[in-house]
């Protein structure tokens, strides 16, 4: 994606930095979806939902359980894209600030990745349904944690992250919230 | 053969809706609607006095304010109906009058389901209404502003809740797929709108509501808003009720097909 995007946009070092984070986050986003789409798809093809469904756990379980596996798997991609990042776009990448907005995006994703997966994979053209339903909803946490990450490079007149972070740590504690009891009605359909 | 009657037996169990709600008041807020619109037209166009800044093309903004307000209005109700589909109001009871338990589910969803089409024309009209407005005024068709992006994002929701009804394998499960998009949508409506003010902040400040300044309009643009308001009110409800009775119909010609079949192979047809 990096490669792709220096011949897209044909950047020179001046400008990287102010698009350093744009990049990562559409990369992040582009994995992401792939994993997301993946996720129930086992589950689908041999009927393996039915079976979790009979064992004695509850709904809630299951689905933080799917939302843990998504969020893991999105955690390693990211932690080893983030140094590749880092060195190609010629960034300093670490600083707990850009850690914690990672976690804080990443568990977003997964939470309403995962319904959103649940309900795609169930409906004709699964491919289409997934990003069309998901990328709107999931706006703020991009934009969220495109932002932030552009203060903890140090871009920007002010360090943005600190009205951003809440807004994702509000997203992300609504959100899971909202998705385990709406699952609950989901599997009963 | 047995004396019980059973659904579906006579032609009576699928008349369309006799409710005076879906049946009646519809075909009088469409009068109301006709005379409403014609007056509101001559009061627009003849009455209200010209912009002195912005010129003629202001007087668009009569429809453009009334049809945002009312297709939010519209994903509201969509939320109601999809929180109705899930039994939430069947919990909720005031001095036994308001009992939400008689409302079978499927009318809850039925009205969901007209109220984000209704709302879906709303917003794509405020979305082309407000284009053809911000050419001349601001001298772009489209600017990444917090009001536009936020309307654009509830235009995507809102179209991706109508394209999971038409995907899904059977009606149930659109019924339940899109209910969840109706409340997770409703709900991050406001996130997505505080995330893009802070991105970015030129639309024309409020001049209705608790937000508005005071005296930013001239009295008589202010009443014709308000009646221009009123006239799309009632348009809106006059579509959103004939769309739950069409979609009533729909419900009952389909389960007519329903028995019909049924009848067919008990009788050896």
């Amino acid at each position: 994606m990096a490669i792709v995007f220096n011949f897209a946009l044909n950047i020179n070092p001046q400008q990287i930095s102010e698009i350093a984070a744009g990049i990562i986050w559409v990369s992040f986003a582009f994995s992401g979806i792939l994993i997301m789409s993946r996720t129930f798809v086992r589950e689908q093809e041999q009927g393996g939902m039915e079976g979790l469904l009979l064992s004695p756990i509850s709904r809630d379980v299951i689905f933080l359980s799917k939302v843990l596996v998504s969020f893991l798997f999105m955690i390693a991609i990211e932690a080893i894209l983030l140094p590749v990042f880092a060195t190609m776009l010629n960034i300093n990448s670490f600083s707990w600030i850009l850690i914690i907005t990672v976690v804080l995006a990443t568990l977003g994703f997964a939470t309403v990745g995962t319904l959103f997966s649940f309900m795609a994979v169930k409906t004709r053209s699964r491919e289409i349904m997934l990003p069309v339903l998901f990328f709107p909803i999931i706006l703020p946490v991009i934009l969220g944690a495109i932002e932030a990450s552009k203060g903890s490079f140090g871009i920007g007149y002010e360090p943005s992250w600190n009205r951003w972070l809440p807004l994702i740590a509000i997203f992300d504690a609504l959100f899971l919230v909202i998705c385990p009891w709406i699952f609950s009605y989901l599997v009963e359909e | 053969m047995s004396t019980q009657s059973r659904p579906g037996d006579t032609r009576d169990d699928f008349r369309p809706t006799e409710h005076w709600v879906l049946n009646k008041l519809p075909k009088y807020l469409a009068i109301l609607g006709l005379i409403l619109m014609s007056i509101n037209m001559y009061f627009i166009f003849v009455v209200a006095p010209t912009d002195i800044v912005l010129g003629n093309i202001q007087r668009i903004f009569y429809i453009h304010v009334p049809m945002a307000i009312l297709s939010f209005l519209g994903f509201f109700i969509v939320f109601l109906g999809s929180l109705g589909y899930f039994g939430v109001w069947n919990h909720i009871r005031i001095y036994k009058v308001l009992n939400f338990k008689c409302v079978q589910l499927n009318t809850w969803d039925a009205i969901a389901h007209s109220a984000a089409e209704v709302g879906v024309i709303f917003v794509t009209l405020a979305l082309i209404t407000g284009v053809i407005w911000a050419k001349p005024v601001w001298g772009t068709w489209w600017t990444w502003e917090p009001r536009l992006t936020t309307t654009l994002i509830l235009w995507l929701i809102y179209v991706s809740y109508l394209m999971l009804r038409t995907y899904a394998t059977n009606k149930k499960q659109g019924a339940v797929y899109s209910a969840v998009i109706g409340i997770i949508g409703f709900v991050d409506v406001p996130i997505v709108y505080y995330s893009v003010v802070w991105w970015r902040s030129i639309h024309p400040s409020a001049v209705l509501g608790p937000f508005a300044e005071s005296n930013s309009l001239d009295p008589t643009m202010n009443l014709i808003l308000l009646f221009s308001f009123l006239t799309i009110s009632v348009l809106f409800t006059y579509l959103l009720l004939e769309r739950i009775a069409l979609r009533k119909t729909e419900d009952d010609l389909s389960q007519f097909k329903l028995f019909a079949q049924v009848k067919r192979i008990e009788y050896g047809d």
